[in-house]
């Protein structure tokens, strides 16, 4: 049917027209999945440096890259209204899947982050990463915008319990990072600028008196983020030989499977959380430069695909889901170079482990979605 | 739906996209900032980080080198290495250091009393240095620990070239030996040199010429993993690993004769005391014997405590260097120069003959000064008063000069001041004076020289002490009237690789001013006449060569005003030390020697046959005469050439031992050490020049 439509031009230019209409009738946005593809086998390839030429590794990330594409491509096609009306139901069995994480845990006396269910060990924290942006998005769907003090109210209720359960597990990256997509949909919903001010003093406060509660192993671990030489070879260590890996990679870096810090076990956590030190040893700063202009392309076409969008629902859950890529990014590159604290976030798409994978190609399907079916939606 | 609010869809849309860009900007600036980081890291501090880097993965091996050899003159060797097996252990790879030693302790490698100082070493050095903890392991215990290897991560058997001394105890006390490093050592040496190096000289020349002969230690670059493993990777990252060869240390090429060291630990075997002996023409230590000794290769592969125990606590002391430590009364052997000091300031007619009635009596004083064995010489002038080592003759003479003059003219002849000698650990001894005694005493009232001690000064007794080392030095500066060379037992040192040798000077120090040709000639004739009819005859009897001695005998156990010394009656340990000096020949010495044989009575009978066999063995060829002059010092160092002597030493006067003692009287230097001798005693007695 579509096929007979394409006659014209040359062999190149069909096949891509092609291409193009087949992704247009998948519902799926093509600069994003080759946007998204190019940082995927640049993971791939990376990886394969980092994990130390282990093939078993890049199967099980091509299998987890290949789940997160059907998760995309099958939630692209969703309809959002569906997806709208579904979001309280997803958020209260993420929500009971946490209390019983939780209750497992306490039973079984030890820390529990994931459902053993019989196959598939799932985790409810990667499915409230998504469910919690999307119950804030339904919440103020209807309502006027920027959100009253009641539903600032009612929002952060919404927010803190999964953000409490998760972080409790504990897992306190996930915990920050599902807050963080819930408080980015607050925020592109027009959360005025006082209101924020105020919660960033407040935080400030929080902050110092924090420091005056703290026990000594918490303070050092906050002076050792700020200087890690004073604790080389314990809690500064990571990110010693995380600086030393990038730095040393220079301009062009050392060439693949070449960095002596990645394959002499110098830097830990190589292929997982510090993958990006691997890049910037063996890629360089060029290296580096490629990978944040990818991310840049993928994060600013979202926002573009966001800002297209034409209910309130979609714009704000896209518009999160857009921002929060872009925080994963920064807190893992950040972490990685020195500028934050260490604090267990892998780098997007590229990082080794973890559902994490499919939580992302499921969201960016999600927001295919609400841009796909816009027109939809508006008539 | 909210009260009272309506929903505004296009403000909203106008909303959110006001947002996007403010985030989309936000973002922006995000990216830079973490692009200027990045531009911080890998551009700015590039360097830096490259050269961490590198350090992570490179691991400098230390390779150490051999050490020098110390060879006699003859080119013995007298200290080699040896490989031998050692257990080394890497402390940062060994999980529970203790535990680890405690095993070892149970697989009898190491002692347990050895622990916590193991501890203390390993703690000292660097985390990834190799430390060794047993050295020369023998093939059992190789095999005992190879079994068991698994167990000890970190741990590892090592062929290290080690110390040997293939004679053992010969010359010990001028060797010294080599030990593991301790932690004093690690004070006082460069921690980086000596990595990988585990021995360093304790003593001896072993410690003096450490630098020398420790050599330069190389090293191996590694490429190493985050635990430390040496890993073996081809492709581009391996860098240029650097090798750099070690240098070996200087052979250190000794003065020492072994063939005479051996004849003289031989002859005084089984006795405690000491042989010097040396070559006054330039200061070479042929022999230096300190009994009993001690085997220093006890020292390189690990002593026991159980051993060092049995070593210090041992009666004879065999860990005391007698020979250069050992303080004793000279007793009679420092008769030629009093006489020498008598004649030169003019205050002996050596002509005149005194009558020896077995003791003197000084004048207000109830104290009899007696003659050895209450002998009687009968009547004696200073030629058989030296021969026949008659006190009573010099009991008068010392009492005449005085000990202002004896004091100061003894000086230059090495009493009382280190001989300066190129090891350390020398003691002084003491050179008695009336400025010393006002010093050395608390009490007034003894800080006053008494006469009656410079009447026993006379015939090297009282607060006179000497070592065997100055013995020789005097002897030899006698029979070379006058010259004096700072006694050395390094003689050269010789490049391992291109076998070139770098003979190290002889040091003059000048020689003694002052005394007549005649005067010298007098003194040592009288010192002939003690090995051809005075107290050691019968040792000189049959010598093939002429030579000069003198005995001595120094007294241990002071002998009451009226009692007898008797020798049996007396506890071995309590009897007399026997003295021999003596030069060889006695015109043209090429050997000077002194020996001591602790309690072993009078010199005569003790330790003058010693000597004898010291001299024979240098002097003698296998022929049993006399070898030519140059043959005697047939070997590598020095054959004696005409060495400038030392600018800084006083300036030797033209007198030289070349000369016969017949050759005119030479005019004192103006800058004499003596004091002027007294008017009016040379103006009563003039003497008469002449010869022997």
């Amino acid at each position: 049917m579509i096929y007979e439509e394409i006659n014209t031009g040359s062999r190149t230019r069909r096949t891509l027209t092609g291409a193009a209409r087949v992704l247009f009738e998948l519902n799926v946005d093509g600069p994003l999945v080759v946007g998204l593809a190019l940082i995927a086998v640049y993971g791939l390839i990376v990886l394969y440096s980092a994990s130390g030429q282990n093939v078993d590794t890049i199967v099980r990330t091509v299998v987890r890259l290949g789940l997160g594409t059907v998760a995309m491509l099958v939630l692209a096609r969703v309809n959002p209204n569906f997806l709208r009306r579904t979001t309280p139901w997803l958020y209260a069995i993420g929500v009971i899947l946490l209390f019983i994480v939780a209750a497992v845990g306490h039973i079984g006396m030890g820390a529990q982050r994931w459902l053993n269910l019989g196959i598939v060990r799932f985790q409810p924290s990667e499915l409230m990463k998504l469910a919690v942006p999307m119950m804030c998005a339904w919440y103020l769907h209807e309502r006027a915008l920027p959100p009253s003090f009641l539903s600032l109210t009612l929002l952060g209720t919404l927010i803190l319990v999964p953000v409490g359960l998760v972080a409790v597990q504990p897992d306190l990256g996930t915990a920050a990072l599902i807050a963080i997509a819930g408080a980015l949909v607050i925020v592109m919903a027009g959360l005025q600028v006082r209101i924020m001010a105020i919660f960033a003093a407040l935080a400030a406060v929080g902050a110092w008196f924090g420091w005056a509660f703290m026990h000594d192993y918490q303070r050092k671990r906050v002076l050792t983020f700020l200087d890690p030489q004073t604790d080389p070879l314990g809690a500064g260590y990571h990110i010693i030989q995380s600086q030393i890996a990038i730095g040393s990679g220079g301009v062009f870096g050392k060439g693949w499977m070449n960095g002596s810090q990645a394959q002499l076990e110098f830097l830990p956590e190589r292929s997982t959380d510090f993958i990006f030190a691997v890049i910037g040893e063996e890629f360089g700063l060029l290296g580096l430069g490629l990978l944040l202009l990818l991310y840049m392309f993928v994060v600013g076409r979202s926002i573009f695909l966001a800002m297209q969008t034409q209910d309130t629902f979609a714009r704000l859950l896209a518009g999160s889901l857009a921002l929060t890529f872009f925080v994963y990014v920064f807190i893992n590159a950040g972490m990685v170079t020195g500028l934050l604290p260490v604090v267990g976030v892998p780098l997007p798409l590229v990082s080794y482990g973890g559902t994490s994978v499919v939580t992302l190609l499921a969201g960016f399907g999600i927001l295919m979605a609400l841009y796909s079916h816009r027109k939809l939606v508006s008539s | 739906m909210p009260a009272g609010r309506i929903k505004d869809h296009w403000g909203e849309q106008r909303l959110f996209e006001m947002r996007a860009l403010v985030a989309g900007t936000l973002m922006v600036l995000l990216t830079l900032t973490l692009l200027g980081r990045l531009f911080l890291l890998q551009v700015i501090h590039h360097e830096y980080y490259a050269d961490l880097s590198q350090g992570n993965r490179v691991r400098t091996e230390p390779i150490p080198a051999a050490r020098g050899l110390i060879l006699d003159r003859n080119n013995e060797v007298i200290a080699g290495n040896q490989p031998a097996y050692q257990l080394e252990l890497v402390p940062e790879e060994v999980p529970d250091l203790r535990g680890t030693l405690k095993a070892l302790v149970g697989l009898e490698l190491i002692r347990a009393e050895d622990v916590e100082e193991l501890m203390r070493t390993i703690k000292s050095r660097r985390t990834f240095d190799s430390v060794p903890i047993r050295l020369r392991m023998s093939d059992e215990d190789v095999a005992r620990f190879a079994v068991r290897r698994f167990e000890f991560p970190g741990l590892d058997i090592k062929t290290r070239q080690t110390r040997f001394y293939p004679s053992a105890d010969l010359a010990v006390h001028a060797l010294g030996y080599v030990g593991a490093i301790s932690e004093t050592d690690l004070e006082r040496i460069d921690r980086a040199a000596y990595a990988g190096t585990t021995l360093i000289g304790k003593l001896g020349v072993e410690s003096a010429y450490e630098p020398q002969l420790h050599g330069t230690n190389g090293f191996r670059e590694l490429l190493v993993n985050a635990q430390g493993r040496s890993v073996e990777r081809q492709g581009a990252f391996v860098p240029n690993l650097r090798i750099k060869a070690p240098a070996s240390g200087d052979d250190v090429l000794l003065s020492i004769d072994l063939k005479v060291q051996r004849v003289a630990e031989t002859a005084l075997a089984g006795h405690r005391g000491a042989v010097v002996a040396l070559d006054p023409n330039n200061g070479d230590i042929l022999a230096l014997v300190s009994l009993p000794g001690f085997d220093p290769n006890m020292f390189g592969r690990g002593i026991t405590s159980v051993e060092y125990r049995a070593l210090s606590n041992d009666i004879d002391r065999p860990l005391f260097n007698r020979a250069m430590r050992g303080t004793y009364p000279p007793g009679s052997t420092v008769k030629p120069v009093i006489a020498l000091a008598a004649l030169t300031y003019h205050m002996v007619d050596p002509e005149m003959r005194h009558y020896c009635a077995g003791s003197f009596h000084l004048q207000g004083s109830a104290h009899i000064f007696r003659e050895y064995h209450n002998e009687r010489h009968g009547y004696v002038d200073l030629d058989d008063a030296i021969a026949r080592s008659c006190d009573v003759y010099f009991y008068s003479l010392a009492n005449t000069l005085g000990v202002d003059r004896i004091s100061t003219f003894m000086a230059p002849f090495g009493f009382g001041k280190p001989t300066g000698i190129d090891i350390s650990g020398e003691k002084p001894g003491l050179l008695p004076s009336r400025e010393w005694k006002a010093k050395a005493f608390a009490r007034p009232a003894d800080q006053i020289w008494f006469p009656g001690e410079t009447v026993n000064f006379g015939i090297g007794q009282g607060y006179l002490n000497v070592t065997p080392l100055q013995l020789a030095h005097y002897a030899g500066i006698m029979g070379m009237r006058g010259k004096v060379w700072k006694p050395r037992l390094i003689a050269a040192l010789r490049d391992p690789q291109t076998g070139e040798i770098h003979r190290i000077p002889p040091v003059s120090q000048g020689d003694i001013a002052g005394v007549s040709p005649d005067d010298w000639a007098r003194v040592i004739h009288g010192m002939i006449g003690v090995t051809t009819h005075g107290t050691a005859a019968a040792i000189g009897a049959k010598a093939p060569y002429p030579f000069g001695g003198k005995t001595g005998t120094a007294q241990v156990f002071t002998v009451g005003q009226n009692e007898k010394y008797n020798a049996k009656n007396l506890d071995e340990r309590l009897r007399d030390h026997s003295w021999f000096i003596a030069f060889a020949p006695a015109d043209a010495p090429r050997i000077a020697v002194a020996v001591i044989q602790e309690n072993g009575g009078a010199g005569a009978s003790a330790a003058a046959p010693i000597a004898r066999k010291v001299l024979d063995a240098y002097l003698l060829g296998p022929d049993g005469k006399l070898k030519p002059a140059d043959a005697a010092a047939e070997t590598f160092p020095d054959q004696h050439p005409q060495q400038a002597p030392d600018p800084t030493a006083q300036t030797p006067a033209p007198l030289t031992t070349a000369q016969p003692p017949a050759a005119p009287p030479v005019a004192k230097p103006a800058g004499t050490l003596l004091p002027p001798a007294p008017q009016a005693r040379s103006a009563t007695a003039p003497r008469q020049k002449q010869a022997a």
